[in-house]
Formats: structure tokens, C-alpha cells, sequence
């Protein structure tokens, strides 16, 4: 039961002669919350990509759920793909459904449920994720960034996945709505056991969500462990990312008050 | 990880004079999907005729989102019955999935239908005003248009030769092979129809003056005209479409870039300039095919297909082919880009108005032929 629920060995990602991703590792276990950091370009959405298998890799070894995904069965991997769901980072909702029918799209897709209890269960995942009910009806081109973000997650939710894969979750979000949004995937994580891989540059999401941490940097995963570990890192992508100026201003609620912070910040220059 | 199907959601109920205990089994989760709704529906109906109700979770392998809902719809379902009923031996996650995915009864539909006449008249209304504002869309994007040809020719510098000669090359230079194909093909088929329909009447030379006739006044240009609605017309609605999907029209705005300017104006013009020079190739084309044909079926030699092609067509007769080229053109890229920006959010709309600006094209191109046949059948050129 304790094996990873993702376990990458080896993984090689070119794009013709540029190198993305160079013998990376990476395990995430069971209801682990993963925080995912990196330099942009570095290759966090390639990473994500080559996971869910939208992106051929060169070599390497995938396993998701205990299983080596080159070697499944169609049949096999459907059944794979439900127990998963995706937001991407632009939502990738479906332009020409109503925000329900996008919900009910993988419902429709994988189970028989009779279209009063689909009709249930989408305004359930809207109230879930903090979106009015009169958005329902709405296309996602009529609808705010912050509510497509929303929406996209109430999709990936839709089947009630046990693991969730976001990509930037909480970019272009109002920091209350950022903050809601973490209560939530904390909420689903505690109760349902969610397992979820997160790309994410929201310093507040990776201090108050994430039970560890990798960053990727040169290919490789440079670092994968609790905050602390980040914090005491001497790598210079690591320590400019997390002792920067944007970070020092959020340090852990449970060390400092933030003004103590800010204060004593601006005694010590760096 | 248990299989689903060992494991499907299910309850028993244990009675105790009015109060009844629901003792819940297996995975209350979506995967169970019919299993899960069906043993819901049950579930409100478990307790009828007690007083009270205890809901026991001890028994549930797992729960998700989907199961609470239904579970707490059946708590109250029982409540709604006069079965005070209520949860017990929750584990503490299944008690915050409960709370987080209350049961919360749909909001009433938009009650009252509306009467079918009333529907009828709305949708004539507002279709009959979707016309208006089509047309005067049409009329600001044509002032647009002529106001911004005027700038440029005013001041070239505001022209656009690089991106004018880029569109060219996609329009006329890449379009070359298929336009060549199609009219040599056609002319093919047009010679020998007419040499074998002609036989008869022991005229089959005359297929040689009905090909040249044919194919330099009507059939080039029609053919060439409608391949390029088809091949280039929709490329640039699907161009502009998405540029405004993505909001990338906007930004030229924003900076004070004319759209009509920038994106518009070098595609019109590349299409004006690029439809009569294809023409020009599909006429040689098909004359070819005519002439290949001729050989093959009547043994005519390019020589004599040469001058009898001479003495039986004039300059006039290349020229009214061709005087056509640029206005089928222009109203290829009007219609293209007028539909291009009506483009809206979604992917649908964008396939609609691809559809809409290639059958409108092309039907437009076949309209201004007739008026032009018409026209020059009167001046009798």
C-alpha cells in the first residue's frame, strides 16, 4: 500500500537536439501533497506532460498506481485514466460546453448515472470549488479568469480522482481565492486521501499545502523533501527562490509574525 | 487496491421497535456509478416507519464526494419522511466529507414554460435583429476597410510589403500545384466531352474553339476562384478567428495598430494580386489538358490545335476571363475576414464561421460571375 503512487526512474525528454529533461527521478507516495518548483522553461509542464503520456519520452520508466505505463493495454490504461484527474494551466475547459456539460463530460464518459443525479453532482463540484450556481449554465468564454481556474478543477474532480494533477493552480488568482483554493485541495486531500502533484510558483500554496517539495533545475530534480530541507539548501536556484525578496515576505506562520519579518528584513540587507 | 465490483456499496437495517440502525457496507463512490445511485434511492426508503434512524459509516471502505452527497440527500430524504435520522461511527475525514458535500436540494428551473407562439415570435425577433446588425456590421467594416486602403494609399509607408509578400506566397505560389491540377483536369474533360458530343455532327474540331472559349472566359477564373475561397478564404477566417479568440486582435488595438491595417489590407491584397496570376497559370492549364486530350482522341497536333485555337478566340476573350480575377478576390478576402472576426469564445463558433465564410465565398464568387456574364453579353464584348 505504501508504494508511490508515481515513481519516475530515468526519464530522458528531448525536443529534437535540446535536452529537456536529463535522467530524472521522482517518487510521490500516497496522499502526498508535492509542491513542484523550477525556473521557467526548466521543464515542469514537460515533466507533468510526459507523466499523464501527452509527451513521448526518449528513456525512462514511468509507473503510476504501481504500473509501467509503456506496458499497459488500451483497456488497462482507460481504467488508468480515471483514477486520475487534470487541470491545465489554462483550464483546457471544453469551449463549446456549458461549464455542467464539461463537469459531466468525463461522468458521461466512464460511468451510467442518470442525468438527474450528473446534474446533482456537477452543482455539488461547483459549490465544492466555490463557483455560483448560475455558472453552470455559462460557457468558459464567459467566464472570468479566476472562474475558469475554478471550473477546470471541478472538472478534474469530476470522478473523484485519487490523484490530481494541477498545473498552476492558484496563478491568476485573487490571494483570497488562492487561499480558498488551498483550503480546499487541503480539504480533498485530508478527506478522500488524495494524492497531488502541483506545479505551482504560489509561495503561499508550498508553504501552507505542500508536505514536500522537488525543484527541478538542470533536468534533474535537484531537491525533493519537506520545506525545511528547501530552506537549508545551499543551491543558489533554491536559495534565491525561497530566501528572495518575494519569499521572505511569507515566511511560516508558526516562526515568525510576519511583521517581525518584514522588520528584522529590513535591519539585514542581503 | 480491491476491485470495485467486490465491494459495491450496500446497507442493512436493523430494526429496534421505532428506531432503526442503517449499518452502511462496502465503497460509497462514484466508480460504483448505478450500483451507487440505485442503493441511494433504497437508502431513503430504509428507514420508513420508524422514528429515528442511525446511519452507521463503520462499514464503508471508502467514501468520496459523490457517496456523501447521496448519503446525506437520503438523510434527509428520511427527515422529509419524519425519520429523524442521523449519522454515526463516521471516521473523521468521512465527517468533513460529509459536511463539505452536503446534500443541497437544486435550485427550482426557471419554472413556466413559455408559450410555444411567444418562443417563435422571440426567435423570429431576435433573429430579425441578429439580420440588422449583421448588415450594419458588413457596411462599418466595408467604411473600415476603405478608409484604411485610402491611409495607405495616401501613405505607402503604412503598407505592409513583407507580410503582403509572405500571404502571397502562401496564396499564389503554394496554390500552384492544385490550381495547375484541377484546370488541366478540367480542360481535359471539357475537350473530350466536347470532341465526342461534337462527332456527331462531323464538328469535333470545333471542341477545340468550345475548349478556348470556355475555359478563358468562364471555367479558369470560376475554378480557380472557388479553389482559392476554399484553400486560402478559409485559412484566413481561421487566422483572424483564433487571433481574436485569443484576444491577440485586441492587442493590436491597444497599441494603436489597426487590425484592418495590419491584418486585413496585406491578405486583401495579396488575394487580388495572387487570384489573377493563378488564373492566368489555370487558363494555360487547361488549355494544356485541351490540348493533350485532342491529340490522344482525335489526333489533332499541338500545331493545328494552336492555330485553330487562334482563329477562334480574341484577346477579349482571355481578357473578360481575367478582368473577373481581382473582384472575386476581393470579395473572397471581404467575406473571409468579415466572418474572421465574428469569430466568438468557443472552438464551435469558430468551425461555424469557417463553414459560413467558404459556402458564402463561393456562392458569391458564382452570383458575380452571372452578373458579370451578364454584363458583358450587353456591351457585346
Amino acid at each position: 500500500m505504501n508504494e508511490p503512487v508515481i515513481s519516475v526512474r530515468g526519464l530522458d525528454v528531448a525536443f529534437g537536439a535540446r535536452k529537456v529533461l536529463r535522467g530524472l527521478d521522482l517518487d510521490v507516495a500516497p496522499g502526498e501533497v508535492l509542491g513542484f518548483v523550477g525556473g521557467s522553461g526548466q521543464g515542469k509542464s514537460v515533466l507533468t506532460r510526459a507523466i499523464l503520456g501527452l509527451n513521448p519520452k526518449q528513456a525512462g520508466k514511468i509507473r503510476l498506481f504501481g504500473e509501467d505505463i509503456d506496458r499497459l493495454t488500451p483497456r488497462r490504461h482507460r481504467a488508468l485514466e480515471r483514477r486520475w484527474g487534470v487541470m491545465f494551466q489554462g483550464g483546457a475547459l471544453f469551449s463549446s460546453l456549458t461549464v455542467r456539460q464539461n463537469i459531466q463530460a468525463p461522468m458521461r464518459e466512464y460511468l451510467k448515472l442518470s442525468q438527474g443525479l450528473m446534474d446533482e453532482l456537477a452543482s455539488l463540484k461547483l459549490k465544492l470549488v466555490g463557483l455560483p450556481p448560475d455558472a453552470a449554465e455559462k460557457y468558459p468564454s464567459q467566464l472570468s479568469g479566476g472562474m475558469i481556474k475554478r471550473a477546470a478543477l471541478a472538472r478534474a474532480l469530476a470522478l473523484d480522482p485519487e490523484l490530481l494533477f494541477l498545473d498552476e493552480p492558484t496563478s491568476g488568482l485573487d490571494p483570497i481565492g488562492a487561499a480558498e483554493f488551498d483550503d480546499l485541495i487541503a480539504t480533498l486531500q485530508k478527506t478522500l486521501g488524495l494524492t497531488v502533484f502541483m506545479v505551482t510558483h504560489d509561495l503561499d500554496s508550498l508553504y501552507s499545502i505542500c508536505d514536500t517539495i522537488a525543484a527541478l533545475a538542470d533536468g534533474k530534480v535537484i531537491a525533493h523533501g519537506p520545506l525545511d530541507l528547501m530552506l537549508a539548501s545551499d543551491h543558489p536556484w533554491l536559495r534565491a527562490y525561497f530566501h528572495g525578496k518575494r519569499a521572505r515576505a511569507i515566511r511560516r506562520p508558526d516562526a515568525v509574525g510576519i511583521e517581525a519579518s518584514a522588520a528584522s528584513d529590513a535591519s539585514a540587507p542581503a | 487496491m480491491s476491485k470495485p465490483a467486490e465491494n459495491l456499496p450496500d446497507f442493512s437495517v436493523e430494526r429496534d421497535g421505532s428506531s432503526a440502525r442503517v449499518l452502511l457496507r462496502g465503497a460509497w463512490t462514484i466508480a460504483a456509478s448505478r450500483a451507487l445511485e440505485r442503493a441511494a434511492q433504497k437508502l431513503a426508503a430504509a428507514a420508513n416507519g420508524a422514528q429515528s434512524a442511525e446511519l452507521d459509516f463503520a462499514g464503508v471502505t471508502r467514501l468520496d464526494t459523490a457517496g456523501a452527497w447521496l448519503i446525506d440527500k437520503a438523510r434527509q430524504q428520511m427527515a422529509a419522511a419524519g425519520v429523524a435520522a442521523r449519522f454515526a461511527g463516521a471516521s473523521a475525514g468521512d465527517a468533513i466529507l460529509l459536511r463539505e458535500a452536503a446534500y443541497a436540494p437544486p435550485q427550482p428551473e426557471r419554472a413556466g414554460r413559455e408559450n410555444p407562439l411567444t418562443a417563435l415570435l422571440v426567435a423570429l425577433g431576435g433573429w430579425t435583429v441578429g439580420m440588422g446588425e449583421e448588415i450594419l456590421r458588413g457596411v462599418s467594416f466595408l467604411g473600415e476597410l476603405a478608409f484604411n486602403a485610402v491611409r495607405v494609399v495616401a501613405r505607402p509607408k503604412a503598407m505592409r510589403p513583407t507580410s503582403m509578400v509572405f500571404h502571397l506566397e502562401n496564396f499564389a505560389l503554394r496554390a500552384v500545384p492544385i490550381i495547375a491540377t484541377i484546370n488541366f483536369l478540367v480542360g481535359c474533360i471539357v475537350a473530350q466531352q466536347g470532341i465526342f458530343q461534337l462527332r456527331r455532327f462531323g464538328a469535333s474540331t470545333y471542341a477545340i474553339d468550345m475548349v478556348g472559349v470556355l475555359v478563358l472566359r468562364e471555367l479558369g477564373v470560376l475554378l480557380t476562384a472557388i479553389m482559392i475561397a476554399g484553400r486560402s478564404g478559409s485559412a484566413i477566417t481561421a487566422e483572424l478567428g483564433s487571433m481574436k479568440m485569443r484576444e491577440e486582435v485586441d492587442a493590436l488595438r491597444v497599441m494603436g495598430i489597426s487590425p484592418m491595417e495590419a491584418l486585413v489590407l496585406p491578405r486583401l491584397m495579396a488575394l487580388v494580386l495572387a487570384l489573377p496570376m493563378l488564373t492566368v497559370i489555370g487558363d494555360f492549364a487547361a488549355l494544356f489538358g485541351g490540348m493533350v486530350t485532342s491529340y490522344f482522341y482525335n489526333g489533332v497536333s499541338p500545331q493545328v490545335f494552336a492555330e485553330r485555337l487562334q482563329l477562334a478566340i480574341g484577346m477579349n476573350t482571355y481578357l473578360v476571363g481575367l478582368i473577373k480575377a481581382p473582384f472575386m478576390a476581393l470579395v473572397i478576402g471581404m467575406i473571409a475576414a468579415i466572418e474572421g472576426f465574428k469569430v466568438e469564445g468557443s472552438a464551435e463558433s469558430l468551425g461555424r464561421r469557417v463553414t459560413a465564410s467558404v459556402v458564402n465565398s463561393i456562392f458569391m464568387v458564382i452570383f458575380l460571375d452571372g452578373l458579370f456574364a451578364i454584363f458583358f453579353a450587353s456591351i457585346n464584348y
